[in-house]
């Protein structure tokens, strides 16, 4: 290198990087301060729920006067919470695999085919994730109410399958677009029929981004309340179980509970994080 | 107009290579995408392992023209016969068609054996026998040692060779190539221009290739078809093209070429005599298919014209003439770019040779005369 200036495509020599907010130390530290503040902001009540998920103590005192498991162990003997836990991964599997077949299918007519109210059907798929759940959960009441069905792990499923729809429709779709152009017509050219095409070229390059969406699906109707307050039957998933027992009183339980719940949620974010990664590089 | 001026050039030099049905024949065949004409009644045939490139500007319909002949378009109006068989409806996977797409369109999530290999499973190849021609066709693309490789960590040009290999290894009838070459850098693209002008010759298929690149026409095809708005306006030999052009845009859109507008006085047979207003008379080459008369274009190429001045003897007989005042010298390298005024006021360019540094530089302002062969000189009737 004969310069030490970094250039430009055009031969012009670019400004050397600076910090955000110019050149000044200062602002630098402004910055880093506040982006702390904002973290704290955002994670200290999740830090201060597993904390206390482990204090001996019934009620949460300041400091911790003492270590335990017991409420692990309470919780591993909670028949209640297991129940709602097992109802709710139900609902989540069942709500995201249908939606991984209708939002997939859905994804390639849209990337697919031209056809009028193209848009509309786009945005017909999508509103649900924009709606108020609120407003999602009283028309399904009302709608399943018109048809006199009986409110119950099924009315929560179709529920939860609407805004799960969108969820895969829109990481599929952006995968899609992402695809070189032409490579479905490649195979076509090479001799494949349209569904070979589809199992040979199409899948492989969607699937991690129906994974992805699969597991963001997922991880929404699991920790869902609003929707399933109203479409639930007798039996409650496990958000609407913690809610129904936080009136009663925040028990160190509910924080064992709540800390699992993190984890298994954190550890979907990065499997799907990472899908999607996959997705952008190509694979 | 431009149905009357599609008539082929009857023979070629090496036209014994050709020969039989023809490898694909347009018959009247139009494209619209809704009120939009793309394509406008393109009728020609493509013969046995010729090469034949569809040359013309951005818009005018070459790439629909390959894909309706690839089956990814269906033509509004006309037929496709491909090897004696009319495509019909035929979708693209069961045509005797292979594409090479502009961007390659190579499958990312597979490796470079595997590209090559698709279109042989497809078609239930057994697999020793996928492996020696998947090995065979990258040889012949001379890209050995990367079939493991995925095309994410390929070159621009080794890329542009599998995408090639993958189509060539089904061999196929006829291979359809759109602008394989334009992703290229300048050197890359000269070699593989030759590379495929060989490849054409050594498998003996069909290429229909379509660039906007004159000169890569030129050097690779054996007949071209100059088209413009959806049509074919002239189709032959480069040389024909180049040489005998038969209407001002085939004239304008290949090389450089001046237009002056004459009136015709007469003719002897050989050369129409024309005036040249300002100037006086001419002789031209008479024009091919319409009449020699009335207000008429004069078409002729810069390099044709020779300043008298760079001629060791004198006058040659029989050829035209022209003087004008230099206005305009441009260096371009291998020659020199003159532009004159003539007395009339209209310009003209000549292109004089650089052969030696330095020799016989004339300043701006001089008055040069200037010479060219009737023969060298089109009538043309727009
Ligand atoms: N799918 C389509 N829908 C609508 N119009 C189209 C479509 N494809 C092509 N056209 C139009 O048809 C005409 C011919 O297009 P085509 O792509 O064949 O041109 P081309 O000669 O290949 O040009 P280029 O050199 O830019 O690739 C253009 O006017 C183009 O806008
Ligand atoms: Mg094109």
């Amino acid at each position: 290198m004969s310069s030490a200036l970094p250039v430009s495509v055009d031969g012009r020599p670019r400004p050397a990087r600076r910090g955000l907010l110019g050149r000044s130390g200062a602002g630098d530290r402004a910055l880093a301060l506040v982006s702390l503040l904002v973290f704290l902001f955002l994670y200290l009540p999740l830090v201060v729920v597993v904390v206390y998920s482990f204090s001996a103590a019934e009620i949460a005192v300041w400091p911790i006067e003492g270590w335990t498991l017991d409420w692990y162990r309470e919780l591993s003997r909670d028949k209640e919470i297991h129940e709602a836990l097992q109802l709710s991964v139900i609902i989540g599997v069942v709500s995201a695999s249908i939606a991984v077949v209708l939002g997939t299918l859905a994804a390639l007519a849209i990337d697919r085919y031209e056809f009028p109210g193209k848009a509309a059907l786009r945005f017909a798929v999508v509103l649900p994730i924009t709606l108020p759940g609120i407003v999602t959960g009283v028309a399904m009441l009302s709608f399943f109410s018109v048809l006199t069905w009986p409110m119950s792990r099924w009315t929560l499923i179709i529920g939860h399958t609407t805004f799960c729809i969108a969820l895969v429709l829109n990481t599929v779709v952006a995968r899609l677009g992402q695809l070189p152009r032409n490579i479905s017509e490649a195979s076509a050219d090479l001799g494949a029929p349209p569904w070979r095409t589809f199992w040979r070229v199409t899948f492989p390059l969607i699937r991690p981004a129906i994974l992805a969406g699969a597991v963001l699906a997922f991880t929404l109707s699991f920790d869902e309340v609003i929707v399933s307050f109203f479409l639930q039957g007798r039996e409650p998933t496990l958000p609407l179980l913690i809610w129904g027992r936080l009136r009663i009183g925040l028990s160190p339980e509910i924080n064992a509970t709540a800390t699992v719940i993190v984890l298994v949620s954190l550890a979907a974010v990065l499997v799907s994080n990472r899908l999607s990664k996959q997705a952008t590089l190509g694979g | 107009m431009a149905q009357a001026l599609m008539t082929e050039t009857p023979v070629r030099a090496d036209a014994g290579r050709f020969g039989g049905t023809p490898s694909i024949e347009l018959r009247d065949v139009s494209k619209f995408f809704g009120q939009v004409p793309a394509v406008s009644g393109i009728s020609l045939e493509v013969r046995q392992g010729e090469f034949l490139t569809l040359l013309g500007p951005s818009g005018c319909g070459k790439t629909t023209t390959l894909r309706m002949i690839g089956g990814f378009e269906l033509p509004s109006a006309g037929e496709i016969v491909i090897e004696g068989e009319a495509m019909g409806d035929r979708p693209p996977y069961r045509r005797p068609v292979n594409t090479v797409f502009q961007n390659y369109a190579l499958f990312p999530h597979m490796t470079v054996g595997q590209n090559v290999s698709y279109g042989l499973e497809m078609t239930g190849v057994p697999k020793p026998e996928r492996q020696r021609r998947v090995a065979e066709a990258l040889d012949m693309v001379r890209l050995p040692h990367v079939e493991n490789r995925k095309p994410a960590e390929l070159s621009g040009g080794q890329q542009q060779r599998v995408a090639l290999a993958r189509a060539l290894v089904n061999r196929p009838a006829v291979l359809l190539l759109d602008e394989p070459l334009g992703a290229l850098d300048l050197k890359l693209r000269k070699t593989m221009q030759l590379e495929l002008k060989q490849l054409n010759r050594e498998v003996g298929a069909t290429f229909v290739y379509v660039t906007h690149d004159q000169e890569e026409a030129l050097t690779m095809s054996d007949r071209i078809a100059v088209m413009n708005e959806g049509r074919i306006l002239q189709l032959g030999t480069p040389g024909d093209i180049y040489e005998r052009p038969r209407t001002r845009f085939v004239a304008d859109f290949i090389g450089q070429t001046n237009f002056l507008e004459v009136e015709v006085i007469g003719s002897d047979g050989a050369a129409v005599e024309v005036d040249l207003p300002g100037s006086g008379p001419l002789r031209a080459r008479p024009p091919e298919g319409v009449p020699a008369q009335g207000t008429m274009t004069l078409a002729v190429r810069p390099e044709k014209i020779s300043l008298m001045a760079d001629l060791p003897g004198s006058e040659i007989p029989g050829w035209d003439r022209l003087s004008g005042r230099l206005e305009e010298i441009i260096y371009v390298g291998t020659y020199t770019q003159y532009v004159l005024r003539l007395p009339g006021g209209q310009e003209l360019a000549v292109h004089r040779q650089n052969r030696a540094v330095g020799e016989g530089e004339h300043p701006m302002g001089e008055t040069l005369t200037v010479v060219f062969n009737p023969q060298s000189a089109a009538l043309l009737a727009d």
